[in-house]
């Protein structure tokens, strides 16, 4: 596949999952800002490890595991060159961009942060990038500080300089937003924020997977992203750090793999990044991942942003027309990823969901783990569409005729 | 699984309720108030109850979630006054039921209009929806003889 020959309809039938019927009606998959469908080609990698290579990594002398360990440090590279880290080392595995940023809080946030000190983050952000930072907050008395939104969704950024002091020591910052869809201005924040000196680090789970991304051009220390969320699988993420930071921080975990020598009053530790890795890893995981990125690449990333785009707009301008419908997020397509966020008439968004369910829709409701954006807009939930390389017009003008169903019930 | 028609979770009795909830208000005087809430989807409720002698006088509820949840809390509600808290007990007890799909509990005439909500029991994503009114209520009448033997 080139990007010369897009085409989505091709695309889903790599798909095993989309090739189904959900109360009898063809599958409209619209919820891929919480997981992506996984295409066979993952789902192979994922049975040959298992069936051929199947053993641990980076400890036995052995056939197998020599393989094994160069198909997970192949990954590795893989997943360091998809968002342009200097080297595969600054690649730490992790369960998901959640355990990525737990780890930085943590083991960098421990040393590095202290009473008084401050933490800015958005209104915007995940709950996975708000309670890491509130638990260091809780151990070391520091303080968290907030960036505020707009009624588009969107950060201020008018009182950047004012939130940004010199006991700033971590900016922590969703690249692209999974409640709203904001694509948010990181690079500006990061520049900003190291001139204070503070680490920036960057949860890029909606980020890396329908973009280019390239942290050096970004200018951020730290990014965090998913597998699942990029036609990986479950339980597999990573963390980019640049070096000299992974080198300055002590481990997060302790156990195997990640010691260079063990005594009986002090150890010493591997070198990056298997310092950061300790017990048996999710291997089949990371070269799933990897694959998922080979998957990727070969469809090309460029077509899969203009696809998508080119969907949104659709949407957005099937969507605005609904009678009742109300769109929350930037309302321009440039300023908005690959979602969007609405509530319809006085339709609770659970009932939305349910209702597109019987249509074989597929689509979030809730507060998408983002309650402070939900607050700040004064309400509990949305619902949410959210679109991969796979879906198509089609797929939206069965989400607009299950809208008119649900305005159909609620009139 | 299959899910069932629509029309059977969507009674015009149920959107009736949720468009005009009975007895949403603060209570005044309040014997015993539970706020329950469901952290996944958001659903919430505080129920207050006024109790006078193992007799509900007053039930009102605050709150907020989908047309299940809150047109559950809002029939509730208008059963529970001038109910003894035995009865209350055996109501939470039979809706609870009919939510798991026992059709004997569906047919008790004591249920009155949330008879309507027995189209939950087929959609087991919804069925917490539904129940979070009177999980709050159990909860009220266990906190209330709590304190009665305190």
């Amino acid at each position: 596949m080139t990007t010369a020959t897009f085409d989505p309809v091709t695309i889903r039938r790599e798909f095993p999952t989309l090739e189904q019927s959900v109360n009898g009606r063809p599958l409209v998959y619209l919820d891929n800002a919480a997981t992506s469908q996984k295409p066979r080609v993952v789902l192979d990698a994922l049975r040959a490890y298992y069936e051929n290579d199947n053993s641990n990594v980076h400890r036995g002398i052995h056939e197998l595991s020599r393989r094994a360990t160069v198909a997970y440090e192949e990954s590795r590279a893989k997943v360091a060159g998809w968002v342009g880290a200097a080297e595969p080392s600054e690649i730490v595995w992790t369960r998901g961009t959640t355990e990525a940023i737990n780890l930085v809080s943590t083991a960098w946030g421990l040393d590095n942060v202290g009473e008084g000190d401050e933490i800015l983050i958005s209104v915007l952000e995940h709950h996975s990038n708000i309670i890491p930072w509130q638990l260091l907050a809780r151990r070391t008395g520091a303080v968290i500080k907030y960036i505020e939104l707009d009624q588009q969704g969107r950060w201020i950024l008018d009182e950047l300089p004012r939130l940004l002091t010199d006991r700033t020591k971590v900016v922590a910052i969703s690249h692209v937003s999974n409640a709203l869809g904001t694509v948010n201005p990181v690079k500006r924040v990061a520049a900003a924020a190291h001139e204070v000196g503070a680490l920036v680090l960057v949860d890029g789970a909606q980020g890396a997977v329908h973009m280019k991304v390239d942290v050096q051009e970004l200018g951020v220390d730290c990014y965090a992203f998913s597998g699942h969320k990029m036609c990986g699988p479950t339980g597999i993420g990573a963390l980019w750090a640049r070096r000299d930071l992974l080198d300055s921080m002590e481990p997060y975990q302790g156990g195997g793999e990640m010691i260079h020598f063990v005594g009986r009053d002090e150890s010493s530790w591997a070198t990056v990044p298997h310092k950061f890795e300790a017990g048996t890893p999710n291997i089949a995981g990371a070269i799933g991942m990897g694959t998922a990125i080979d998957f990727l690449s070969g469809v090309g990333m460029d077509a899969i942003a203009k696809h998508e785009r080119e969907l949104l707009k659709y949407a957005l301008e099937r969507m605005s027309a609904v009678d009742g419908i109300r769109i929350y997020g930037p309302q321009s397509p440039d300023e908005h990823s690959a979602l969007i966020s609405f509530t319809l008439g006085d339709a609770h968004p659970h009932d939305i969901s349910t209702i597109l369910d019987s249509e074989g829709i597929a689509v979030r409701a809730g507060h998408h783990c983002a309650q402070l954006a939900m607050q700040h807009f004064g309400i509990s939930a949305t619902a949410r569409a959210s679109i991969y390389l796979y879906n198509t017009e089609s797929d939206i003008d069965r989400l607009i005729e299950g809208l008119e169903q649900v305005q159909g019930i609620f009139a | 699984m299959e899910t069932p028609p629509l029309s059977s979770l969507y009674q015009q009795l149920i959107l009736e309720h949720y468009r005009n909830p009975r007895n949403k208000a603060e209570l005044e005087e309040k014997s015993v108030e539970i706020h329950m809430a469901n952290p996944v989807c958001g659903d919430e409720v505080r129920l207050q109850l006024r109790i006078t002698d193992d007799q509900i006088e007053e039930a009102k509820f605050v709150g907020q979630g989908c047309s299940i949840s809150q047109a559950a809390i809002s029939m509730m509600t208008t059963l529970l006054h001038g109910c003894s808290l035995a009865d209350a007990k055996i109501l939470a007890e039979c809706f609870t039921k009919m939510m798991q799909g026992d059709p004997d509990a569906a047919k008790d005439k004591r249920l009155k209009d949330l008879r309507a909500l027995q189209g939950v029991s087929k959609f087991p994503v919804r069925i917490k929806c539904a129940l979070i009114g009177f999980d709050a209520l159990q909860e009220a009448l266990k906190t209330h003889a709590k304190e009665e033997t305190s």
